[in-house]
C-alpha cells in the first residue's frame, strides 16, 4: 500500500467532504445525532457519542469555506491535467 | 557526563544577554548561546570592525579594498539587514502555527541519552522506573530525563530505515531513485495516519492526557528504530532472521509503549491519582493503550516486510 503525497491529500479531502455533506436537518436530527440532543450531562462525561457530534458539528462549521476553495481547485486541477 | 554540567554553568551567565523569552533557562540551555555572544559583533558589522583593524594592524600598507570601499560596506549591511527582516518574518509566521519552544525541547538530548534511550527500546524488560520527572510544573529535558520522549531519536530513525529500504531494495536490484521517495511518502502517511488516529481516540474518549501532538509523533517514531533492527537482520540472516528480529522488537516496542503510555494515559494507577475531573471509564483508556502498542508490530511488518523477500 504505497501512497504518494498526493494520494494522501486527496484522500483527505474526500474524507472532509464527506463530514461536509451531512446535513443537519435533513439527516442528523432522523437518525438522533442532531445538536440538540447533545445538551446534557454538564458535570459528567459527555461520552464518545457526544464527541462525535460535536467533532462533526465543528468540522462542518469551520471547513465549511475554506472547502469550497479546495473543491473549485481539485476540479480545475482534475479537468486540466487528468 | 560533563556537558550537560557546562551547559547549566554556561546558560547562566549569559542569561541577562540572551533573555530567552518564557519559562525556565532549562529548556534552553543549549550550549551554543555562548557563542553567538562573541559572534554578533563580528558578525552585524564586520565592515566596521575590519576596516579598522586593516587600518590599525597594518597602517595603510595594503589595505582590503573590500572593506574600505564605503559602497561595498552599504551593500554588506543593508544585505544582512535584510536577511535579519527575512529571518524574523519566517520566525513569526513559523511560531503561528506551532510552537518552536516546545519542538526544541524535544531536541534537546545528548548522546548518553540517545544510548540509554535505544536501549531501553530493544531491551526494555529491565528498566525500572518509568516516570516522566518534573521540575516546577515543567517537564524535565530529554538531556536530564531518560523517561522523557523525544524526537531525535525517530527523525533520525525515520531517516535511516528510508536510507536502509534503499539499500536493501538495491541488493535485491530493484532499486531506482523513485522508490526512495515513494517509501518515504509511505512510511510518512502511516505515522500521520497513526498519530491522526491516536487524537482522534483520545478526543472521542474524553482521555485528559498531557499527551501533545509532538510526545505522540515522538512515541510513534521510536518504531522505526525496531523496524531497522529487523530489516538488518534480515538482510543479514535471511527470512528466519527476520522474523526473530520482528519478534523481538515487537516485544520489546509493545513492552515499552505500554509501559510509557501507561503512566501518561492513566492516571489511577500511576502513584498520583488526584482527581484529574470528569473522565471516561478506565478501561477506554487501557483499551487505547493496547490498541496503541498491537498497532506497532502490524505496521513495522506491513513496512519491512516488501524489503526481506
Amino acid at each position: 500500500m504505497a501512497f504518494t503525497l498526493y494520494s494522501l491529500i486527496q484522500a483527505a479531502i474526500l474524507c472532509v467532504n464527506a463530514v461536509a455533506v451531512l446535513h443537519e436537518e435533513r439527516f442528523l436530527s432522523k437518525i438522533g445525532w442532531g445538536v440538540d440532543q447533545s445538551v446534557g450531562g454538564f458535570g459528567d462525561e459527555p461520552g464518545v457519542k457526544v464527541q462525535l457530534m460535536n467533532l462533526v458539528r465543528s468540522v462542518r462549521t469551520v471547513m465549511r469555506v475554506p472547502l469550497i476553495a479546495v473543491n473549485a481547485v481539485c476540479i480545475v486541477l482534475l479537468l486540466l491535467f487528468g | 557526563m560533563d556537558l550537560p554540567h557546562q551547559g547549566y554553568r554556561a546558560s547562566a551567565k549569559p542569561r541577562g544577554r540572551a533573555a530567552p523569552s518564557t519559562s525556565d533557562s532549562i529548556l534552553f540551555d543549549d550550549t551554543s548561546s555562548a557563542a553567538p555572544a562573541m559572534n554578533n559583533p563580528v558578525y552585524y558589522t564586520p565592515g566596521y570592525n575590519m576596516a579598522g583593524l586593516s587600518n590599525d594592524v597594518q597602517g595603510g600598507a595594503v589595505p582590503n579594498n573590500m572593506f574600505t570601499d564605503p559602497m561595498a560596506n552599504a551593500a554588506l549591511m543593508y544585505g544582512s539587514s535584510l536577511a535579519n527582516q527575512g529571518k524574523d518574518i519566517v520566525n513569526k509566521e513559523i511560531s503561528r502555527y506551532m510552537s518552536v519552544n516546545k519542538l526544541k525541547y524535544f531536541f534537546a538530548v545528548d548522546t548518553r541519552y540517545v544510548l540509554k534511550k535505544l536501549m531501553i527500546l530493544m531491551f526494555p524488560y529491565t528498566h525500572q522506573d518509568w516516570e516522566v520527572r518534573y521540575h516546577r510544573d515543567a517537564p524535565l529535558t530529554p538531556r536530564q530525563d531518560v523517561n522523557a520522549p523525544d524526537l531525535y531519536i525517530p527523525t533520525m530513525a525515520f531517516i535511516t530505515y528510508i536510507l536502509l529500504a534503499g539499500m536493501a531494495l538495491g541488493i535485491q536490484k530493484r532499486f531506482s531513485p523513485e522508490v526512495l521517495g515513494l517509501c518515504a511518502s509511505t512510511a510518512l502517511g502511516w505515522v500521520i495516519i497513526e498519530v491522526l488516529v491516536m487524537l482522534l481516540s483520545l478526543y472521542l474518549l474524553t482521555v485528559h492526557s498531557d499527551l501533545s501532538t509532538f510526545d505522540l509523533i515522538a512515541y510513534s517514531g521510536y518504531k522505526y528504530v525496531g523496524m531497522i533492527f529487523t530489516v538488518l537482520c534480515g538482510l543479514l540472516f535471511g527470512s528466519d532472521g527476520y522474523y526473530v528480529a520482528l519478534a523481538w522488537s515487537s516485544c520489546a516496542l509493545m513492552f515499552f509503549i505500554v509501559r510509557s503510555l501507561k503512566m501518561k494515559i492513566l492516571p489511577s494507577l500511576s502513584s498520583d491519582s488526584i482527581g484529574t475531573g470528569p473522565s471516561s471509564k478506565p478501561q477506554f483508556r487501557l483499551y487505547i493503550t493496547v490498541a496503541i502498542a498491537v498497532f506497532q508490530p502490524i505496521v513495522i511488518y506491513w513496512l519491512t516486510s516488501h524489503l526481506v523477500r
